[in-house]
């Protein structure tokens, strides 16, 4: 085996929360496939940080700096990734399933003739080789998939999947790489990131928060957990499709691109429990789910269910409540 | 501007989906099918540009004979033609194998702009609009909200996490990911459902445009995932389980 590559996502020298996880899954990978563990970092000036991943134990931390990395484009993190590959020939490459990681990863794998498992969940290692699991249809299923043809091998890993405190710690060498990169082999132009909603509701302080998904079916149906919402004292959030809608503020979603929450109870009402939704919510101490699909997945994160009928089984529990 | 809209068709929202038999996909033999929810986004943005620039709107799917339905309502929405490349059954698992298959599709076409949803609701790679792009050599952008004509190209807006956003510049011919909830759906109308009968729908074999091809990856078999949290699940009349709930919440969890 000729080693694992974790390619580490950094803005401004610091990492991304889930890169450390990205790098703990190829320790892991490394360990049990007798692999050495390598690592990247891109950017312009990225020495310090290349440093802090020097921390862990890795064959080697690749810095590949040039200013036309200073910004992200899938074209500029393409043309330098695909040359550290073809450079140093990794059999297998992680990234953490970042936004960024989605818009560059399967034309970098294209590029190489190869196709990305994307949003891995779990692996298992079967006669040498990985079997990845990942998961199908909004998580109500999870899928075996396996690399079929020659390396590099491309796979992306779910935010939570592995655990970044598990890190063996060390100390590893950095080598810098300058890529050659020309401004006109990148073609978009980013501009600055900026931010739309204030946040005036904050959700992160809310002991109770009673949430609402879809299959509450129309606007006017909110007031139905509305009143569940009041007599549990709880603030009310949704998840985006609802504030997509108009049908709540989008200061009230909640989930990967809304806010994080962790109440001591979290009640999710018609909510189907996608991964970005569960993301938001899944630290919570405790979770209530009520739907009509006992497959749904919000019931895999939920310590209490009712399956049924939100119609039916709210109003109940408002009465229920009462008593 | 002429616009591809690539649109997949997937079981609709609802649907109590299984698995097969064998595990090796769903059992899909009497499920309901819709369009696949973003790659109605994409197609809501594609027509909307045209209406904004004026143009075309051409529908690329892949998928069995039933994705017929899915093309249609599309072309009843406004959509002035379709391609339809016929696959068995689902089609590829392997959205590079796919991808090659759909830029073959569109060679004669030479697309101004190319768009499809972010990720399909089935195999949620969220991948083949990206792959499409690499293939066909044009510069790309993924989860976009917003996009605007600005100068020879576009200006289009990107979703980042934590409630970031960012403009991009780039040249046309390109391609985007719409994400979904951007704006509202339009329906079809009478006069669309009408009109959408006389529009053409150029269907081509899988096989013409290369077939299957070699995959590089392999869906070995799908299951349900198994439990990793105990839950206590109650059903049954509502008026009991919302009592066993309450119960458990006040003296079990303490949490109300
Ligand atoms: C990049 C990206 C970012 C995203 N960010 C977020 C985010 O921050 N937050 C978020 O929530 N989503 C986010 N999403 C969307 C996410 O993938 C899901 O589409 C969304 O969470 C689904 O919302 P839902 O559960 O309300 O709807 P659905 O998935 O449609 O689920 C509705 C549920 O209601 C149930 N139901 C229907 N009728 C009834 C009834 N009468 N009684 C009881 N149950 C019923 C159904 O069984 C189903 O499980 C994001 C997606 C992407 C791609």
């Amino acid at each position: 085996m000729s080693g694992v590559l974790a390619v580490l996502e950094q803005r401004d020298g610091v990492l991304h929360k889930s890169a450390l996880e990205a790098l703990a899954a190829a320790q892991q990978v490394g360990a049990e496939l007798g692999g050495k563990v390598f690592a990247a970092v891109l950017g312009s000036g990225v020495d310090a940080v290349a440093q802090t991943v020097a921390g862990y134990k890795l064959e080697k931390v690749h810095a590949i700096d040039h200013e036309l990395l200073k910004q992200y484009t899938p074209d500029g993190y393409t043309a330098a990734l695909k040359a550290l590959i073809e450079a140093h020939r990794p059999e297998y490459v992680l990234f953490p399933h970042t936004y960024q990681v989605r818009d560059f990863a399967p034309k970098l794998a294209t590029a190489l003739n190869r196709v990305l498992v994307s949003d891995l969940i779990a692996h298992r290692v079967e006669n040498g080789a990985l079997v990845l699991v990942r998961q199908l249809f909004q998580g109500k299923f999870n899928a075996d998939v396996r690399f079929a043809g020659e390396p590099p091998y491309f796979a992306s890993i779910q935010a939570g999947a592995f655990r970044a405190d598990k890190l063996e710690v060390g100390s590893a060498p950095v080598e810098k790489t300058v890529p050659e990169l020309k401004a006109d082999q990148v073609r978009t132009r980013p501009l600055e990131l900026f931010r739309e909603s204030q946040r005036a509701v904050d959700l992160g302080a809310a002991q109770i928060i009673v949430s609402v998904g879809r299959g509450i079916k129309e606007a006017e149906n909110i007031a139905v957990v509305r009143k569940l919402a009041e007599a549990l004292g709880a603030e009310l959030a949704a998840s985006r499709p609802i504030c997509d809608n108009g049908w709540l503020p989008m200061e009230r979603q909640v989930g990967s691109s809304g806010q994080t929450v962790a109440p001591k109870l979290y009640v999710a009402v018609g909510i189907s429990g996608a991964i970005q939704h569960l993301v938001g919510m899944k630290g919570s101490k405790t979770i209530v789910a009520i739907n009509k699909d006992p497959e749904a997945p919000i019931f895999e994160v939920a310590d209490y269910g009712i399956v049924g009928d939100l119609f039916e089984v709210v109003p109940a529990l408002v009465e229920a409540l009462k008593k | 501007m002429k616009i591809v809209v690539a649109i997949k068709q997937a079981p609709s929202r609802d649907s109590q989906l299984k698995v097969n038999a064998s595990g090796s996909w769903i059992d899909d033999a009497d499920l309901a099918w819709e369009i696949n929810e973003p790659d109605a986004y994409a197609l809501e943005a594609g027509l909307q540009l045209k209406e904004k620039l004026t143009g075309e709107v051409v529908v690329l799917c892949a998928g069995p004979e039933r994705a017929g339905q899915t093309i249609r309502e599309a072309l009843a929405k406004g959509a002035d033609r379709a391609i339809h490349i016929e696959t068995e059954k689902y089609g590829p698992a392997d959205p590079l194998v796919l991808a090659r298959m759909m830029a073959r599709a569109l060679e004669a076409e030479k697309p101004d702009l190319v768009l499809t949803g972010l990720q399909s609701d089935d195999l949620g790679y969220g991948q083949t609009g990206v792959i499409l792009a690499e293939v066909m050599g044009l510069p790309h952008a993924t989860i976009i909200m917003n996009i605007e004509p600005s100068g020879g190209g576009i200006k289009v807006k990107r979703e980042l996490e934590d409630g970031w956003f960012q403009h991009v510049e780039m040249p046309l011919p390109a391609l985007l990911t719409i994400q979904s909830g951007a704006t509202k759906l339009r329906y079809a109308t009478l006069m669309g459902i009408k009109k959408a009968k006389t529009r053409e729908v150029r269907r081509v074999a899988a096989a013409e445009l290369g077939g299957a091809g070699e995959a590089s990856i392999r869906l070995e078999r799908i299951y349900t995932p198994e439990k990793t949290k105990q839950s206590q699940i109650f059903d049954g009349p509502a008026k009991e389980a919302a009592a066993k709930l309450v119960e458990k919440l006040r003296f079990e969890a303490r949490a109300i």
